[in-house]
């Protein structure tokens, strides 16, 4: 019974945390100020913008970058260093807000499957195979052109699509926890479905859900500048990276090179920033992974 | 082997079921809206169409499941998809027109994502922690996050803009003119493949990683095999299983990604089809493209795992 007493706590504090994050993954540490960064630009887009999004200047239609554009401006003389940062406050909303949705799809079904296991488990799983079949971008322009498009559908399609395919790593880590002595120990001394899932399930899962959510929002991202790309996004002027590079802008790249840039150079850091502070969490929060590169 | 492949096949008829079902369900049963969005669509335009006409021509006056049975059993008894709204002919016969454009693409794309990945991937799993192994993994990662549709778009316009090059637009099917339709798909089929070959090498790498540490590889060192045999031999072909696994499971990636690659290089493949069948709300095309990506892609899925049991012994004695 001493081993129980000696046990260290099951989380460790956060300050710690940070400290193993800056100490073991330099990397990991620089990309998740920049997403924090991102995030900041997002929330505070308002007050950080130099410009309005939409805020037409004929006299300085395609203005190279300068003091006064640092980022040049488009063919309607709009400002795009603000419509970067506006277009980030979108990729926030979109990418959250389906990662969150998405989370919480992968969880229900892979809680769901993991635990009740049998016909349902069977039954579902042949659903995801299904459902992985289809890429996620056709997905969403089949639903858009349905639905029309709009940053609610999005959100939802995106949400429902990654979180049908992310239940597998849920159910995955499930069924290894269901494997445990805690569980069965808890089993065994009559606890309920619903208090073993809560209590001793889910809280040694949250690792890959942790895992989960930040690969999701960076995949979010992708997903909905795709398709804002093709023109089926958030519908104009909503300043969006993905729709900056296509429709009118397009046409005048040749003129002024620099509309080319900004905003895929945005999206890639934030993705690239994204995926590498996943890859430390990753590695930090699951002991298996520890080491590993 | 021969019983896992028809359990292999035999687990296909669920998934099937489910995936038509998906496609029955995402385009029809969305309430309303189809016809809504037509017959918003026909009022502008000089043909007037009642609700009821159009109702009826798509079937949505009867029942669900008769309408999904009918569906369902045109296809597999006739290979009907229905045909066009707009131009009158049979989905099929645009799709198969369409279909061999977006596999080449993808093939070529495959192709670029193997010659990069495997030699690159070996390379940096022998030099871990290295300098060289370093750069590749943070290249790997960027080539991730890079998206392609950025990538294709500054292909199509800083070397018009330095040297008055663009790439070629009227599309040359392959059977006319092989080296012109090459020279026009090598370009997307690279940046599509630039993407696909990141996974593909960081898992070449991780692979390489833990079958160079297994026992069979210092057993074959100990007899005085040459580097490169062991390597080769032993390593590689273990370690490229799981590889092949990943290659099936970016399918759906890479037939994303051509999506968006016609439509930049104006590809006339599948892609290029949904697109102009979305802008022209042919959902009978959409429907169909939905459907056979879909199936393609388990198809593409039933394959890599048929090669499995080729690949790997241990499977084939299962």
């Amino acid at each position: 019974m001493s081993d129980i007493a000696l046990a260290p706590p099951a989380r460790a504090p956060s300050w710690e945390f940070l400290t193993r994050l800056v100490r073991d993954k330099p990397l990991g540490a620089i990309c998740g100020v920049v997403c924090v960064l991102f995030l900041l630009c997002g929330v505070f887009a308002d007050v950080l913008a130099p410009y309005g999004f939409n805020q037409i200047s004929p006299l300085n239609r395609l203005k190279p970058p300068s003091w006064a554009f640092p980022f040049g401006t488009d063919n309607l003389g709009r400002d795009m260093l603000s419509r970067c940062i506006y277009g980030a406050r979108m990729s926030v909303i979109i990418g959250f807000s389906a990662a969150a949705l998405a989370t919480a799809v992968s969880v229900t079904i892979g809680v769901l499957c993991a635990w009740l296991g049998g016909w349902f488990d069977m039954l579902v799983q042949r659903f995801v195979d299904a459902w992985m079949s289809f890429p996620e971008l056709i997905v969403l322009i089949v639903v858009v052109s349905v639905l029309g498009p709009g940053m609610g559908q999005i959100i939802v399609v995106l949400g429902l699509a990654l979180g049908i395919a992310g239940s597998r790593i849920i159910r995955g880590a499930v069924l290894s926890v269901r494997q445990t002595m805690y569980v069965h120990a808890a089993q065994s001394i009559g606890a309920k479905s619903r208090r073993i899932v809560w209590r001793h399930l889910l809280p040694n899962v949250m690792a890959p859900v942790i895992v989960l959510f930040t690969n999701r929002v960076g995949t979010a991202i992708l997903a909905e500048s795709g398709l804002s790309f093709l023109g089926f996004g958030v519908p104009p002027p909503a300043p969006t990276w993905g729709a900056m590079l296509s429709g009118s802008g397009r046409a005048y790249m040749y003129q002024g090179p620099w509309l080319a840039l900004a905003p895929g150079l945005c999206l890639t850091i934030v993705v690239f920033a994204i995926s590498m502070f996943g890859d430390a969490l990753r590695d930090l929060l699951d002991p298996r992974m520890r080491g590993s590169r | 082997m021969q019983r896992y492949v028809i359990r292999r096949i035999l687990t296909l008829i669920p998934t099937l079921l489910f995936a038509s079902a998906i496609v029955f369900v995402t385009v029809r049963l969305i309430p309303g809206s189809v016809i809504d969005l037509m017959l918003s669509q026909n009022e502008s335009g000089a043909a007037k169409v009642s609700r009821q006409s159009l109702e009826a021509a798509l079937g949505f006056d009867r029942p669900v499941y008769v309408q999904y049975l009918q569906w369902i059993g045109g296809i597999l008894f006739h290979g009907d998809l229905g045909t066009s709204l707009w131009q009158r002919t049979p989905v099929s016969e645009q799709i198969l027109q369409r279909l061999p454009v977006t596999f080449e693409l993808g093939l070529l794309a495959m192709a670029v994502a193997l010659t990069l990945a495997i030699p690159i991937g070996v390379g940096s799993a022998m030099r871990q922690d290295t300098a060289v192994d370093y750069i590749t993994r943070s290249f790997s990662i960027l080539m991730l996050a890079i998206p392609g549709f950025w990538l294709g778009t500054l292909v199509i316009v800083f070397p018009s803009i330095w040297w008055g090059w663009s790439p070629e637009i009227k599309y040359t099917p392959f059977l006319e003119h092989p080296g012109r339709n090459l020279a026009q798909m090598i370009i997307p089929a690279v940046i599509l493949g630039f993407g696909l070959s990141a996974i593909t090498m960081r898992m070449t790498r991780t692979m390489m990683l833990e079958v160079l540490r297994q026992d069979y590889v210092r057993t074959a060192y100990a007899k005085g095999l040459a580097r490169r045999t062991v390597i080769v031999r032993h390593a590689l072909r273990n370690a490229l299983i799981p590889v092949v696994t990943l290659i099936g499971l970016q399918a759906p990636v890479l037939i994303g990604g051509a999506v968006i690659m016609e439509q930049i290089f104006v590809i006339p493949g599948m892609g290029l089809l949904l697109l102009e069948a979305v802008n022209s709300r042919d959902y009978p095309v959409i429907t169909g493209v939905f459907l056979v990506v879909g199936v393609a892609v388990v198809a593409i899925n039933l394959l890599v795992d048929l090669s499995y049991g080729l690949l790997d012994p241990k499977v084939r004695h299962q």
